[in-house]
C-alpha cells in the first residue's frame, strides 16, 4: 500500500476554475472521503489522481513516484466507479481477472488470485454470469473484486454506494470498511452523502466551490467545523447558526433575545470580534429546551423521530424568519406557535465572523 | 375461443397496456391497420415475386401473354446468364441429343434451346468485381469509419460539429453529380476501370454515412468501460478493441450492412467508371443483350443472383440489424 501526496494540484477547464490549487497528503492504508455537493469538485480530484483526468498545475505523488504525467494504466491504482462499469461482454470471471491479464499474469497466479478474492467477497456463485444478469449489490461485489484483485497501491473509489437501495447501502458500507479494514488498503472514496462520510473516513476533507474547506477526522468536522459551510453542510439538520452582535460578553441575537457568551469564549471574542457581528452555532442536540431559557422563541413546527423529537423554532421577534432545528425530549406536548425557551450548552456552543465565515478558535 | 369484442379481455390488462389501446374498437381499427400494413408488403412484393418466377421460366414462357403462374420451372435462365453460347445447326443438334445422356446438366439445358455452350460468360467475372469492390470497400469504410467516429465520441476535436457537418455534406448532393469531375480525375491517375478506383470511390462515399452511424453507437458506450479498462492497466489502443469494439459490435454490423449493400448496388457511378476490368453486376445486367433479343430469363436469373449475397449479409446479421435499427431507443 502507498501514501497519496497532491501538492498545489489544480484543474481548470477553460476559465472555470473545477478544482483551486490543493495539498493533501492520505497516509499510508488510512481511507480519506472526499466530501462535498456536486460540483464541488471531488469527483475531478479523484479523477486527477488517477490520471484520467489530466492536471493543469500541481504534482501528484504515489508514495515517492511522481506519477503527474503517468497514464492511468502506470499508476498502480484501482478504481471503482459508480455504476462499476462491469464489461457487459464478458462474464464475471473474465470481468475479475481482465487487470491479471494486463499485467502478464501467468495462469497459476491467475487462478490463486481469483480464488482469493471471490473467497473474500463471496461471489463464487456468480462467476459465470454476465453482468447484466446481476443485482446491484452483486455488480458492487465484482467490481471491488475486480478492484482488489490486482493488488495495486491505492483504491479510489467514486461514489460506490450511490446506485444501490438504501438498506443494502448499509450493508455494503460496512463490508467496503471491512474490506478496507482487512487490506490495510489506502482508500480515497468520493461521497455526497455526509452520513457515509462520517461513519466510513479516517479523515473526511471537505470540499465546496472547487477548494478544500476542512480536512479533518469525522468528529472534529462536526464538532469543530472551520467555517460557516462546512457546519451547515455536516448533520443532518446541520448546525444551527443564529446571528448576532457581540459586545463585552453578551451576543444580542435576532429578536429580543440575549445570549451570555461562556466565559473561556470571552476573551478571544473580545479581541477578535468585540462590537462586531457574531455567529452563535450549535448542533441541534446542543439546544435545552427549558423555562428558564435564555433565548425565547416559538415553534414552527415539531417531527417526531422516535426516540426524540426535533422541533424546529423561530427566534421571538425575528424578521428573518430563520428556523432552528433544537433536539428535545419527547412528549413536550408543545403546539405550534406556542413560546419556548432554550439554552446551548456551554461546551458544545461555537462562534463564527460573521463576515468570513470563520471558525473563531477557542483559547485553552 | 370467443373474440375479445364480445368479451373483454380474458388476461387482467397490466399496467403496460394503456387501457385505451386494448378497447374493443381499438383492437378492430389495429386489425385494419394490420390489413393494409400486410397488403402494401405484398404489393412491395410483387416485382420480387414476377422476378423470382421469370429467373425460372423458359424463353417461350417468358414472352407468352397472358403470363402464366403455372409453368414448368427450367434453369435456362441460369445457364443463359452464365455461360456463353453458340446456335447449333439443326443436323448436329439431332445427333447432340441422342448423346444428351453423357452431358452435364448445364450442357442438356442448353441443347434443348438449340444452343451449345463454348464458355462461361461475363457474368460470372462481373460477380466477382461486385464482390471485391464492394466488400473491400466495405472494409476500408467501416475501418476508417470506426477510428473517426470513436475520435468524434471521445476526443476534444478542434471544430467537431462543424467537421461533423461538413463529412455529411458530402451525402447532400447525388453522386452522379460529380461523376464528370470523378471521371476526369480518374482517368488522370489512371484508376478509371480498376478495382482500387472503384474501392476507394465507394469508400469515399460511403465513409459518411459510416462515420455518423458508428458515432452514435459510440456515443451510447459509456466511457466508464475505456476508464475501467485504462485503470486497471490497458492502453487506451487495447482498451479500445478489447472493450469498445466488441460493445459497438451490433452497430458494426449494421453500418457495416449499409455500407455493404450501397456498394454492392450502385449503379450509375458503376456505369460511368468501369467498362471492362472492373465493371460491376449492376450495369452488367442492365446491359445484358442476348441473340435474337432480351433474355428476359437470363436477366431475371441475374437479379436473383446478385440479390442472394445481400440477403445473405442480412440474413446472417439479423439479429444485430434489428437491434442495430432500434439501439438507443430505449436507454436503460
Amino acid at each position: 500500500m502507498a501514501t497519496i501526496t497532491l501538492v498545489q494540484v489544480e484543474k481548470k477547464f477553460g476559465d472555470f476554475q473545477a478544482v483551486k490549487p490543493i495539498d493533501l497528503i492520505v497516509d499510508d492504508g488510512e481511507f480519506v472521503v472526499l466530501l462535498g455537493p456536486s460540483g464541488c469538485g471531488k469527483t475531478t480530484t479523484l479523477r486527477m489522481i488517477s490520471g484520467l483526468e489530466t492536471v493543469t498545475g500541481g504534482r501528484i505523488y504515489i508514495d515517492d513516484r511522481d506519477v503527474t504525467w503517468h497514464h492511468p494504466s502506470d499508476r498502480d491504482i484501482a478504481f471503482v466507479f459508480q455504476l462499476y462499469a462491469l464489461y457487459p461482454h464478458m462474464n464475471v470471471r473474465r470481468n475479475i481477472v481482465f487487470p491479471l491479464e494486463a499485467q502478464g499474469e501467468d495462469k497459476g497466479t491467475i487462478e490463486r488470485r481469483l480464488a482469493e478474492v471471490v473467497e473474500l467477497l463471496r461471489c463464487q456463485h456468480l462467476l459465470t454470469l454476465h453482468p447484466g444478469a446481476l443485482s446491484g449489490g452483486d455488480q458492487q461485489r465484482v467490481a471491488l473484486a475486480r478492484a482488489l484483485v490486482r493488488r495495486p497501491a491505492a483504491f479510489l473509489m467514486d461514489e460506490p454506494l450511490g446506485a444501490l437501495d438504501a438498506d443494502f447501502r448499509e450493508t455494503m458500507r460496512a463490508e467496503i470498511k471491512q474490506l478496507h479494514i482487512n487490506q490495510n488498503a489506502t482508500t480515497v472514496y468520493v461521497t455526497h452523502d455526509q452520513i457515509e462520510a462520517m461513519a466510513m473516513g479516517d479523515r473526511i476533507v471537505v470540499m465546496s466551490e472547487a477548494d478544500i474547506q476542512q480536512v479533518g477526522s469525522p468528529s472534529e468536522v462536526y464538532y469543530d467545523p472551520s467555517n460557516t459551510f462546512v457546519a451547515r453542510f455536516i448533520g443532518s439538520p446541520g448546525m444551527n447558526l443564529i446571528e448576532g452582535h457581540y459586545l463585552e460578553g453578551i451576543a444580542q441575537l435576532a429578536g429580543d433575545s440575549t445570549y451570555q457568551v461562556p466565559e473561556n469564549w470571552r476573551s478571544v471574542l473580545d479581541r477578535t470580534l468585540k462590537d462586531k457581528k457574531v455567529l452563535v452555532g450549535f448542533r441541534p442536540e446542543a439546544g435545552q429546551v427549558k423555562e428558564d431559557g435564555a433565548i425565547n422563541a416559538e415553534v414552527y413546527a415539531d417531527e417526531l423521530h422516535g426516540a426524540h423529537t426535533m422541533l424546529h423554532l423561530s427566534l421571538r421577534g425575528d424578521a428573518s424568519e430563520s428556523i432552528i432545528h433544537v433536539r428535545a425530549r419527547r412528549g413536550l406536548g408543545l403546539k405550534i406557535g406556542e413560546f419556548v425557551k432554550f439554552d446551548i450548552s456551554p461546551e458544545m456552543v461555537r462562534f463564527f465572523d460573521a463576515e468570513s465565515g470563520k471558525a473563531i478558535v477557542a483559547e485553552v | 375461443m370467443a373474440s375479445f369484442e364480445e368479451s373483454g379481455p380474458s388476461t387482467p390488462v397490466t399496467e403496460g397496456i394503456r387501457v385505451d389501446k386494448v378497447s374493443p374498437r381499438s383492437r378492430r381499427l389495429k386489425r385494419i391497420r394490420s390489413l393494409v400494413v400486410v397488403l402494401i408488403a405484398l404489393i412491395g412484393l410483387i416485382p420480387v415475386a414476377v422476378m423470382v418466377i421469370t429467373a425460372f421460366k423458359s424463353r417461350t414462357e417468358v414472352v407468352a401473354v397472358p403470363p402464366r403462374l403455372i409453368f414448368e420451372p427450367t434453369l435456362e435462365g441460369f445457364v443463359f446468364l452464365l455461360t456463353e453460347r453458340s446456335q447449333m445447326a439443326p443436323a448436329i443438334l439431332e445427333e447432340a441429343k441422342q448423346n444428351a445422356g453423357e452431358l452435364g446438366l448445364f450442357d442438356r439445358i442448353a441443347l434443348n434451346a438449340g444452343q451449345q455452350i463454348t464458355g462461361p460468360s461475363d457474368f460470372v467475372r462481373r460477380l466477382r468485381n461486385s464482390l471485391i469492390i464492394a466488400g473491400g470497400s466495405t472494409i476500408f469504410t467501416v475501418a476508417l469509419g470506426l477510428f473517426a467516429a470513436y475520435a468524434f465520441s471521445r476526443f476534444e476535436v478542434p471544430g467537431k460539429g462543424d467537421l461533423m457537418f461538413l463529412i455529411l455534406s458530402t451525402r447532400m448532393l447525388p453522386a452522379v453529380v460529380v461523376a464528370v469531375p470523378l471521371f476526369l480525375m480518374f482517368r488522370q491517375l489512371n484508376l478509371y476501370d480498376t478495382h482500387l478506383g472503384m474501392i476507394i470511390l465507394y469508400t469515399v462515399f460511403n465513409l459518411s454515412l459510416t462515420t455518423w452511424l458508428l458515432k452514435g453507437f459510440m456515443d451510447e458506450i459509456p466511457k466508464e468501460y475505456e476508464e475501467a479498462a485504462m485503470v486497471d492497466g490497458y492502453s487506451r489502443w487495447q482498451a479500445f478493441y478489447k472493450i469498445v469494439i466488441p460493445q459497438a459490435s451490433t452497430g458494426i454490423a449494421a453500418t457495416t450492412v449499409f455500407a455493404f449493400i450501397f456498394a454492392w448496388n450502385e449503379y450509375a457511378l458503376a456505369l460511368m467508371m468501369t467498362s471492362e476490368t472492373a465493371r460491376t453486376a449492376p450495369p452488367a445486367i442492365a446491359t445484358m443483350q442476348g441473340r435474337g433479343g432480351i433474355e428476359w430469363s437470363a436477366i431475371a436469373a441475374g437479379t436473383l443472383a446478385f440479390l442472394i449475397p445481400v440477403i445473405i449479409v442480412a440474413f446472417a446479421l439479423r439479429k444485430h440489424l434489428l437491434r442495430g435499427v432500434t439501439f438507443g431507443a430505449i436507454r436503460q
